[in-house]
């Protein structure tokens, strides 16, 4: 698929499978979709692991845009990001937006084939700062 | 370094952080998410099951093994901020380093670190431990007295705000708790300068 891939990571497993249920209302299958959330040993949190595997699933040539909870989850999809490593890295944005609002954004603006610099600029619009 | 002390260090570093677990989480419960023991015992646990294979490969690799596995099972932000002080500590270090190159790899490990949790010194971090420890290695301190200035260092995350993560969450409710990553950081230290004191 073209459009750029969408990956939620949240420390609640129920929250990631939430946003993503609320993305694929909005986009359906027009955008791959991948989601993890927690440690992965029953506990909130997240994993390196899972994430680098949601990046996998949601692959796209146009790029991948992750859409993150709290500060673990950034840092350990960052890490995921790097261990990745080139040349996939270069086509993997880790989102300052509100998860859920930043994913189903990202992920409609995504469906209309938007780049991945124009779907990342579209989560970010929903921050704050 | 002998195979056979790279894993005494794996041994004493795991040892301490299974002892201090409940604590670790007491002090993350009181201003974080109360996961900290749990998660970085599940990690140097982890190292320990495979601490004779990575002893196997020379220094830099090792480390940088110990950093991947625990960035693989802590399941924390812990785990990519150790994960990250051990990988850059085996990419910096020479296979047989001295003090200064110890030093000096050090140094740059706590950049990296630094990097991925954008943050720095005087934030109530693992870098208020990580930096003290480093001037008191470069100025060329004894084991013994890089360990206390260790654990003086966490206990002077006391009185700090979080900046950084979870706690910075409560503001000025953050003050009067000792760090938990600070805390970790010091059994580290303590473990492991210990342990190659007596290799």
């Amino acid at each position: 698929m073209s459009n750029v891939g969408i990956v939620i990571v949240s420390h609640s497993p129920l929250v990631a499978e939430g946003t993503a249920d609320m993305v694929r209302q909005m986009v359906g299958d027009e955008v791959p979709l991948a989601w993890c959330g927690g440690n992965g040993h029953g506990g909130l949190g997240t994993s390196v692991e899972a994430i680098m595997a949601a990046i996998d699933e949601a692959w796209s040539e146009a790029g991948v845009a992750i859409l993150v909870d709290l500060g673990g989850a950034e840092t350990n999809s960052e890490m995921a990001v790097e261990m990745i490593g080139e040349p996939r890295s270069h086509k993997i944005v880790v989102c300052n937006a509100p998860i859920v609002e930043g994913a189903v954004m990202a992920a409609t603006e995504s469906s209309g084939g938007a780049s991945l610099k124009e779907v990342v600029a579209t989560a970010h619009e929903l921050s704050p700062s | 370094m002998a195979a056979s002390d790279f894993s005494r260090l794996i041994a004493a570093a795991a040892d301490t952080i299974a002892a201090h677990a409940e604590e670790l989480t007491a002090l993350d419960q009181a201003i974080g998410d109360g996961d900290h023991g749990l998660n970085m015992k599940r990690g140097f646990e982890a190292v320990r099951a495979e601490a004779d294979s990575f002893a196997a490969k020379p220094l830099p690799e090792a480390l940088k093994a110990v950093g991947t596995k625990l960035v693989m099972t802590v399941g924390g932000a812990s785990g990519p901020l150790f994960g990250t002080l051990f990988m850059a500590l085996g990419k910096e270090l020479p296979p047989a380093p001295d003090r200064d190159g110890l030093a000096t790899a050090l140094d740059k490990a706590i950049e990296a670190v630094a990097a991925r949790g954008k943050s720095q010194p005087g934030q109530k971090t693992m870098l208020d431990v990580l930096q003290p420890v480093y001037e008191a290695l470069a100025q060329g301190k004894t084991a013994a007295e890089i360990a206390n200035a260790a654990d003086k260092a966490a206990e002077a995350t006391v009185p700090m705000k979080a900046l950084r993560g979870r706690a910075s969450f409560l503001g000025e409710r953050s003050i009067g708790h000792m760090d938990a990553g600070a805390r970790s950081t010091a059994l580290l230290v303590r473990a492991v300068a210990e342990a190659i004191e007596g290799i």
